[in-house]
């Protein structure tokens, strides 16, 4: 293949893990915006979400379209609930102390991804596409599902936007995000808004992973990377910023894809992982955040 | 004498810490060649958490790289070792140097922020240093690791594969470092780190450099960090990359808040009883990341101060004396 | 205020210990401290006065380095440290005690006074033996009258004696100038009475700068007061003549 199609393929396959990494990010950066916490658990979230979209795809045993329909609804349904119960029993007991929070989610981290093994077992398992489409283009044919992938994706970060800019829930959100204390005071539910950001953040990860189940298998130790990038977009993006977020997304999971066909994944990482490092030490309100007052 | 006596805090804790190591001493006489071999194992890891301590526990630096220490130093000695021919002692003193620089130079960076951020830093360079492990496979071996060639493994013509030498050299390095880590508590450089734990802002405005000061308390925890990475890799004769994986990262902070933060026999309790906690469900399942899982949670939730912490608390001003 | 400027001149005969120079800070659009010419002769007593907002609090912590100023230099013994970090400043001489009570909760109040003591006794890597840090230590909790609780955890002390604890911490490090920030809030009239005597026995070996609302204490107290108004300089003479300032009775004092 010349240079020119070849490039253009490394772009379209890094736009579709642009757009996964930007939703699963998204859910990291809300539960970050609202809560002030981070969650290290957020990459297991994402695997539990791939794991039950096979489960739920090869129990019911449909058309794929049918059966990818219901994963995309029970898959984020029982993550939620998961994330949900999780806040409850653990982060509302430590007071969402920022660094006991950490360690108590790599504690769930563990406790997730061995039950997987344990349950799931080690194989990776594909779930099959909702629909067999090529897209001819001159040079090569392109899957259809990942050109749906990416349109999905944008769909659901509109959702969210609207979702918090435009509804009484958002509102709360972002009001128990201002000012935790004020928040309370106007009659917030603030303990249910940080159940329910936790839960939420977690969905979106689920959401990602069962879009991405078609393309990648599900597998016990697939949170790992998603985790890392996302730390690595909400970072650059600015902690908390969710516009920094997709942005920076778009840019990062887009590198990643192109970085990666022409030179080593390896040195790839190791650039990323580091330039996080020096953002948070230089620039901590990330590239594309204002710097505070 | 009355010198001595007060670097390891006092009477009291200094018989109970030469007592264990007196103890621990006798002990690989009775023990049953299995338990021999963990012992070691432990008392070397138990370095680890005891650098560890330095930071996390008297100096309220919660780190979530420490692997890139233990890495540099078992890197360090491994690979000079094997490519440089360089044997026993020597390697372990290289091992020691590259833990020492890197946690100089991590340590310079990384301490310009605190708290969470602290947190992120100290993970993404030890996510660096492990990905550097798979970058350079052609020497490391990657994930696979190499086996570090017994002619190698000597320490003044004696072999270390040879179960009682290393239980020996285990056992004087832990004697080095847990007297080091009772000095540190027990001298003025303690008292000004756990200042800085307790109210930086304060610390600062009675004069003292407080990022100077976290400094060296990094610098001394990597550098225990360090040395045991090196001996691990020496004693033990395998160096790979899930040493310096994030796993071990977390396994310190969890071997010290499980044996009690801030608490200088903390750490080895922590590893004592963290290993045969596994050890025992191993029988049940292999997943044993699960029960580091559900320990760190519970001991969140539970005991946020640890065993001996928690000990230290109910014997009130006798409890300082023991355990200081 | 010609009477003010003829008294500040006739004063002016100790060495000057502290002196700002266009002295400013701007947070935002806000100007809380603006272009302050200040002058602080070894050895006396000064209160800084203003009514709240004023900038009295911003203005001391330029001094001590606890902030970093937008413009205009710091000098403290004829040098500038306007580029020095606080633990530098501290460890030339300027020390300040909070306005917020700030301790070391979980130490006992000795090993407070210790850890000032330290700072000062330690020479390149070698401290101090702990009989000397101890004696040390010891000595000032004696003079603020917490001789008998020196064992007792800092966290437990009642609000007074942990106000007369940050005092001690700052008579450990044996400061040529100290800079109180509203030592008596929420002290008990008896207690603010013992205060007076313990700042006047202090000031016999240290210059202090006092931020005080207590007009008694600061009429009680202060050799010389300084008025702080809206980050700048509005007044400074001595307690009557202060009294006396129309301005000031206008901005401050409510008159």
């Amino acid at each position: 293949m010349d240079f020119g199609p070849f490039f253009l393929l490394a772009a379209m396959e890094g736009a579709v893990g642009a757009a996964v990494l930007a939703v699963t990010a998204l859910g990291l950066s809300l539960v970050f915006g609202v809560m002030r916490v981070v969650n290290v658990a957020h990459g297991e979230f994402y695997m539990l979400g791939a794991v039950i979209a096979w489960w739920v795809t090869s129990l019911l045993g449909v058309h794929p379209a049918l059966g990818f329909l219901a994963a995309l609804i029970v898959s984020p349904l029982i993550v939620g609930a998961i994330a949900g119960a999780a806040e409850r029993l653990v982060l509302t007991r430590i007071h969402y102390d920022p660094e006991a929070t950490i360690v108590a989610t790599i504690g769930m981290l563990y406790i997730i991804q061995q039950a997987v093994l344990m349950t799931y077992g080690p194989d990776a398992r594909p779930v099959q596409p909702p629909f067999d489409f090529r897209i001819q283009l001159p040079w090569f044919g392109y899957s259809g599902y990942k050109l749906f992938v990416i349109l999905a994706a944008a769909l659901l970060m509109l959702a969210v936007w609207w979702g918090l800019t435009r509804t009484r829930v958002g509102l709360m959100m972002r009001a128990t995000q201002f000012d935790r204390e004020t928040a309370r005071a106007f009659a917030i539910p603030v303990d249910t808004v940080y159940g329910g950001v936790f839960a939420v953040g977690a969905m979106l990860a689920a959401l990602g992973a069962v879009l991405v189940t078609p393309i990648q298998q599900a597998h016990y130790l697939m949170g790992h990377d998603p985790l890392l990038l996302s730390f690595i977009v909400v970072i650059i993006g600015g902690l908390g910023s969710l516009r920094g977020t997709v942005l920076a997304a778009v840019i990062i999971g887009m590198s990643d894809g192109i970085i990666s066909v022409f030179f080593s994944p390896t040195l790839a990482k190791i650039i990323a992982t580091l330039a996080v490092a020096f953002v948070l030490v230089w620039r901590p309100q990330g590239l594309f955040g204002e710097r505070p007052a | 004498m009355s010198g001595v006596l007060a670097l390891l805090g006092g009477p009291r804790s200094a018989a109970l810490h030469l007592g264990l190591i007196a103890v621990l001493a006798v002990l690989q006489f009775v023990l049953a060649e299995y338990h021999h071999i963990a012992m070691s194992r432990i008392l070397v890891l138990a370095c680890f958490a005891i650098g560890f301590n330095i930071a996390f526990g008297y100096t309220g630096l919660l780190s979530l790289g420490h692997a890139l220490f233990f890495g540099a130093g078992m890197y360090g000695a491994g690979l000079a070792a094997q490519f440089l021919a360089v044997a026993g002692p020597g390697a372990f003193l290289i091992g020691l140097a590259a833990a020492i620089a890197t946690t100089l130079i991590a340590g310079a960076i990384a301490l310009r922020t605190a708290g969470v951020s602290f947190m992120i830093v100290t993970l993404m360079f030890a996510q660096a240093g492990y990905l550097t492990v798979y970058y350079f496979g052609a020497y490391t071996r990657g994930d696979e690791g190499f086996v570090v060639d017994a002619t190698m493994r000597t320490l003044f013509g004696l072999a270390l594969n040879d179960a009682t030498v290393r239980y020996w050299i285990a056992l004087a390095l832990f004697a080095v470092c847990l007297v080091g880590a009772l000095a540190v508590a027990r001298s003025g450089l303690g008292r000004v780190l756990v200042a800085i734990r307790e109210n930086e802002e304060r610390a600062r405005m009675l004069g003292y450099d407080v990022y100077r000061y976290k400094l060296t308390a990094l610098v001394i925890s990597g550098a225990m960090a360090g040395a045991a990475g090196a001996a691990y890799g020496l004693l033990f004769g395998y160096v790979g990359a899930s040493f310096a994986s994030i796993q071990y990262s977390i396994l310190p902070l969890l071997w010290v808040l499980m044996g009690g933060a801030g608490v200088v026999l903390g750490p080895f309790l922590g590893t004592l009883a963290m290993f045969y906690l596994i050890d025992l469900t191993s029988g049940v399942t292999t997943a044993y990341l699960l029960v580091v899982g559900l320990a760190l949670i519970a001991l969140i939730l539970f005991f946020p101060k640890g065993i001996l912490g928690t000990l230290r608390e109910k014997l009130g001003a006798r409890g300082a004396s023991w355990l200081p | 205020m010609a009477a003010l400027d003829a008294q500040a001149t006739a004063d002016a005969k100790a060495p000057v210990l502290l002196r700002t120079q266009g002295l400013t800070r701007r947070f935002g659009g806000l100007t809380a401290v603006d272009s302050v010419d200040f002058a602080l002769p070894e050895g006396e007593i000064r209160a800084l006065i203003g009514p709240n907002g004023a900038g009295k609090t911003t203005f001391v912590s330029l001094l001590s380095g606890r902030i970093r100023p937008s413009a205009g230099r710091v000098e403290f013994d004829g040098r500038d440290v306007t580029q020095l970090k606080a633990h530098a400043r501290v460890a030339r001489g300027i020390a300040y005690t909070f306005q917020i009570t700030s301790i070391f909760k979980a130490m006992s109040a000795r090993e407070n006074v210790m850890l000032a003591a330290q700072r000062r006794l330690t020479q390149g890597l070698l401290g101090p033996s702990e009989e000397r840090l101890r004696a040390e230590a010891d000595a000032a909790l004696a003079r603020v009258g917490l001789g008998s609780r020196a064992d007792e955890p800092a966290g437990a002390l009642s609000y007074g004696h942990q106000r007369l604890l940050e005092v001690a911490m700052g008579l450990g490090l044996a400061p040529r100038l100290l800079i109180l920030d509203e030592p008596t809030q929420g002290l008990s009239d008896e207690e603010i009475a013992a205060f007076i005597d313990l700042v006047r026995d202090i000031a016999r070996q240290s210059t202090v700068l006092l931020i005080e609302h207590n007009m008694q204490v600061v009429m009680g107290l202060a050799d010389r007061i300084t008025v702080l108004d809206r980050g700048a300089i509005l007044a400074e003479g001595p307690p009557d003549a202060i009294r006396a300032d129309e301005a000031v009775q206008r901005a401050y004092l409510g008159g």
